[in-house]
């Protein structure tokens, strides 16, 4: 038996072509490292194209999971172990993986075609030029189509289990638990028995080879890493977001009804949201993006909570009507999963470019709350807060995840819902006020404290009235074209949504030594980088503050004094600035912007060692 | 006093309305001689027929003259953007089975802008009554070609005569699966009120497309049509398709078409009996095909197809209904507890 050594985090990567089933594996994997205590963070990444051609650079899929024994924030930079499953996955993820690391290759296609296919010449396996690396060239295609060899598969049907073979092998090398992989194959084909039974030969074969042959020297142990005491399950972001609006809806007793068009990286929230009619969602695959924002507003005109989930392309097209449901001052909330833009971009890869966007991209003033989920977890707190404000204010409101967070899981502290505040639609039922001595509803009259309007819904006797995109008359709601009365409505409904800032908690610091001259400052899916870059930062004896907000529009009420404390403020992004411009414009304060638009999360290494750089250059600065 | 299939769900009114008592405190701003003033007069008579609580009449309007429609009537209403009042209503319709829902467009709202969503609300048939206002121009901005506009038109945008090919809405509505297809006039309110009575009786998405005179922009559009020897083709349930008196009459060909004959030159088993519930829509589509594309000379009025299909709005609830957890709340706390789970101490 090979000796069990203790490590504290792994990085591993699966890669292989897309029909190779890595994005499977990978969540298999991450299942089971949950299930066993560690901590998780996942970045699957994967080509637009459903099927790219077999074998070819374009057609390489992976999928990142960082586990550990103790609290982390992202999937990781660079991966410690690589599983490539052919030449091409090789290939494509080599230049990531650092001196020293692991591959484990699947030698079936390392054929001269198939090399040549990608460019290479010789065979890496062969001329010596992995010797930087561990390298475990194993034949798993091979061993996989012998172990399932009893149950008459056609050729092609027993290589696919080489998936299942590497998944087993891995188990073993990391020392992770295997039932739920059982139990899943078990219902995933409960129809295909010998498919089912053959996978589960596989991997059992996969798990065996690991145990039994002497080619690795070691099995790793990852200890359990501590989190607060709790029951635990993985979750996506794009699950999380679909759970908050259900809980959102839930908390306000209104159906929860999903106008939505399927659109990467946004559809899963579409995909869970059709399963939940269990729980009495409603769903509408509509005609395109318009249509799936109108019903949405049709379904809170007539008093559900109409919501709306799409990528940037999507919120392009949904911009007027999301000013309709300004101007009619109707709940609405619009989830935006950023992905890499302009036009169609990049499809399956993250960004987060659309903040001006969510911000600024209507006609007229326009103002609408913008809310940002920090995790894949945190989707869930998100969502359930963009609803709170939708309803209470009467308002669309926009929430902004991105790819990053819809498809990474990690362990999330499964709620008790009933610690989840209500929310009161405090629908209109009675008269509110009066024309000429007569008794008439006042569809636009309002809370004196959150500017909210009177809604009342159709049905609600005696309240009967009309309201649309023309300007408004304050109180009545009557179609107006008087200048004062824009005057007072504009600012009235800025005043509402600036208003909300009341509603919101203060931006916090974290500052452990309470020394530190630079923030870093940053929103959305960078706070894992930010948070694991700042913990590696102090490990070097420098001090640096990071704050991270939730709320983009209004901005805590706090944020101006916390920028002017430091020295230096640092804003990493994954577009050109955009927070940062908008920070400068607002506080008229200078804020450095640190961009990343790769299409993946910032570097934690490359983001740590340019604070250090920040913090030394104005140490000296000051000297 | 039970409610018609189309307003099945939709609560009664326990002292009957009136015209009066639909009819708001907004003064109507059309341009004088509009003929949306007696379509609107007809409309809150006939809604007062019905029966049901004035407060669970909802219209939805997109962007146009005809859009105004809402704020003239006493229930709920929502005049919204250009061209997407089909897709608010479905979202109105779906989540509110109580509620009488009405659509009000017109031919640029619904054929140009939002053609894409009069065709799908038609294709689900969801449970509600599309009027649209066809004037054959565009009247709020005040006088392009519209979608139903002649060829040739000329007009301020097109000085030299349009050159694109209206849109025959009727053939439209028919080709997109529309389950109650029907054709009336803004200058016959005895018509209007029949077939928009009808309209509601419908379950699923009811087209009623109503010839409407813009005397500002395109006077007299539909004055060929009119009078006792004009040629609008009444189409009636059960009955030999004669008009102008009976001197005309549609026939089917040897070959399979329809067409327009004097009616004492033609065997009287060859004239065609309207049935607007036939399954095939072929007919109705032939007869849509009387219509004039040009400036009109004749053009069928009445019902062209009215025939029994699921509404998609009732399947929804339905599939709601039956997939439903006994107790939602724990369904869902269950949901979320997810399946594969482990328990962590503080360590």
């Amino acid at each position: 038996m090979p000796e069990t050594l203790p490590l504290r985090r792994v990085v591993i990567r699966f890669a292989g072509d897309s029909g190779d089933g890595m994005q499977l594996t990978g969540d298999r994997f991450t299942a089971e490292t949950a299930l066993f205590g560690n901590d998780i963070a996942t970045l699957p990444n994967f080509p637009a194209e459903i099927r790219a051609p077999q074998g070819t650079l374009p057609g390489v899929s992976s999928f990142q999971l960082h586990f550990a024994s103790f609290g982390i924030v992202t999937p990781g930079d660079v991966p410690d172990v690589l599983v490539a499953m052919n030449p091409a996955a090789l290939k494509a993820n080599l230049r990531d993986l650092p001196r020293g690391g692991v591959i484990v290759v699947d030698t079936a296609d390392f054929t001269k075609r198939n090399l040549a296919k990608i460019g290479w010449a010789s065979n890496p396996l062969e001329d010596g030029s992995l010797t930087n690396y561990s390298v475990h060239a194993i034949d798993l295609t091979g061993l996989a189509t012998a172990a399932v060899s009893e149950f008459g598969l056609s050729r092609k049907d027993a290589s696919r289990t080489k998936n299942m073979f590497a998944l087993g092998l891995l188990s073993w090398l990391y020392s992770r638990p295997t039932d739920a992989t059982f139990r899943f194959l078990g219902e995933k084909f409960a129809k295909l028995p010998v498919i089912r039974d053959a996978n589960i030969a596989a991997f059992k074969a996969g798990y065996a080879y690991g145990e039994t042959t002497e080619v690795f020297e070691v099995q790793y142990q990852v200890p359990p890493a501590p989190m607060p005491k709790g029951r635990y399950r993985q979750i996506t972001g794009n699950l999380a977001t679909a759970y908050g609006l259900i809980v959102g809806a839930q908390k306000a007793g209104m159906r929860l009804f999903l106008g939505t068009y399927p659109i990467t990286p946004a559809s899963d929230i579409l995909h869970e949201l059709s399963k939940r009619k269990d729980v009495g969602v409603m769903t509408f695959q509509a005609e395109d993006e318009i249509a799936a924002v109108g019903a949405a507003i049709g379904a809170s005109f007539a008093g559900s909570l109409g919501v709306t989930s799409t990528s940037g392309p999507g919120v392009a097209l949904k911009s007027e009507a999301i000013g309709l449901g300004v101007m009619t001052e109707l709940p609405l909330v619009v989830v935006n999963v950023q992905r890499s833009g302009p036009s169609t971009g990049m499809p399956t890869k993250t960004e987060q470019a659309d903040l001006l966007q969510a911000l600024f991209g209507r006609n007229g003033e326009s103002p609408v709350p913008v809310l940002a989920a920090k995790s894949s977890t945190d989707c869930f707190d998100t969502a359930v807060e963009a609803c709170r404000i939708a309803v209470k204010y009467r308002t669309p409101v926009i929430m902004l995840s991105d790819g990053y967070l819809a498809n990474g899981a990690e362990p999330w502290k499964i709620p008790n819902l009933d610690d989840i505040e209500q929310i009161e639609p405090g629908f209109a039922t009675e008269i509110n006020g009066e024309i000429n001595g007569k008794p008439h509803f006042m569809p636009y009259d309002r809370d004196p404290e959150t500017l909210a309007r009177s809604w009342a819904i159709p049905g609600t006797p005696g309240l009967e009235h009309r309201i649309g995109g023309i300007e408004k008359a304050a109180l009545t709601g009557n179609v107006s074209y008087d200048p004062d009365n824009h005057e007072l409505m504009t600012r009235t409904r800025q005043a509402k949504i600036d208003g909300i800032v009341r509603d919101i908690p203060d931006l916090e610091v974290d500052d452990p030594s309470g020394e530190a001259r630079v923030l870093v400052l940053g929103w959305g899916s960078t706070y894992g980088p930010i948070d694991a870059s700042a913990r590696l930062v102090r490990k070097t004896g420098r001090n640096v503050a990071t704050a991270h907000l939730r709320h983009l529009n209004p901005m805590p009420a706090n944020l101006g004094q916390v920028l002017t404390a430091y020295d230096r403020v640092l804003v990493p992004e994954m577009n050109l600035g955009q927070l940062a411009t908008v920070l400068q414009a607002r506080y008229l304060v200078p804020v450095s912007s640190y961009s990343r638009v790769r299409g993946l999360p910032i570097s934690i290494t490359e983001l740590e060692s340019d604070l250090i750089s920040t913090i030394d250059a104005l140490q000296e600065e000051n000297r | 006093m039970t409610a018609p299939t189309g307003l099945a769900g939709v609560p009664l009114s326990i002292e009957p309305l009136t015209k009066k008592d639909y009819t708001s405190d907004q003064e109507v701003r059309w341009c004088p001689g509009c003929g949306d003033y007696s379509i609107l007069a007809t409309f809150q008579s006939m809604v007062a027929t019905l029966g049901i609580k004035r407060e669970n009449t909802v219209i939805v309007s997109g962007i146009g003259c005809s859009s105004r429609f809402p704020y003239y009537v006493d229930a709920y209403g929502m005049h919204s953007i250009h061209g997407r009042a089909p897709a608010i209503a479905t979202g109105v319709a779906m989540t509110r089975p109580d509620l009488n829902v009405w659509v009000v467009t017109g031919d640029g709202d619904a054929l140009s802008i939002g053609g894409n969503h009069l065709m799908h609300a038609l294709r689900r048939n969801v449970n509600m009554t599309i009027m649209l206002f066809n004037n054959r121009i565009y009247g709020l901005t005040k006088g392009q070609y519209s979608p139903t506009s002649e060829v040739g038109k000329i007009t301020k945008s097109t000085p030299f005569g349009s050159l694109d090919t209206p849109f025959n809405p009727i053939s439209l509505a028919i080709g997109a699966e529309a389950s109650f297809v029907a054709r009336s006039i803004d200058s016959d309110r005895k018509h209007l009120t029949e077939v928009l009575t009808a309209a509601t009786r419908h379950r699923g998405t009811s087209l009623v497309e109503i010839y409407q005179n813009c005397p500002i922009f395109n006077d007299d559009a539909f004055e060929t049509l009119k009078g006792p020897e004009g040629a609008l083709i009444s189409l009636r349930d059960g009955e030999p398709v004669l008009f102008a008196g009976g001197e005309y009459c549609v026939i089917r060909t040897d070959s399979g078409e329809l067409k327009v004959s004097v009616t004492a030159d033609v065997d009287p088993a060859s004239i065609v009996v309207h049935d607007e519930t036939r399954a095939d829509p072929s007919q109705a589509f032939a007869l849509s095909r009387l219509t004039e594309p040009g400036i009109l000379q004749q053009a069928p009025i009445g019902i062209f197809r009215n025939v029994t299909r699921p509404a998609y709005d009732d399947l929804v609830r339905d599939q709601i209904t039956d997939v439903r957890a006994d107790d939602p709340t724990s369904a869902l706390a269950s949901v979320i507890a997810g399946g594969d789970t482990w328990e962590a101490d503080e360590k």
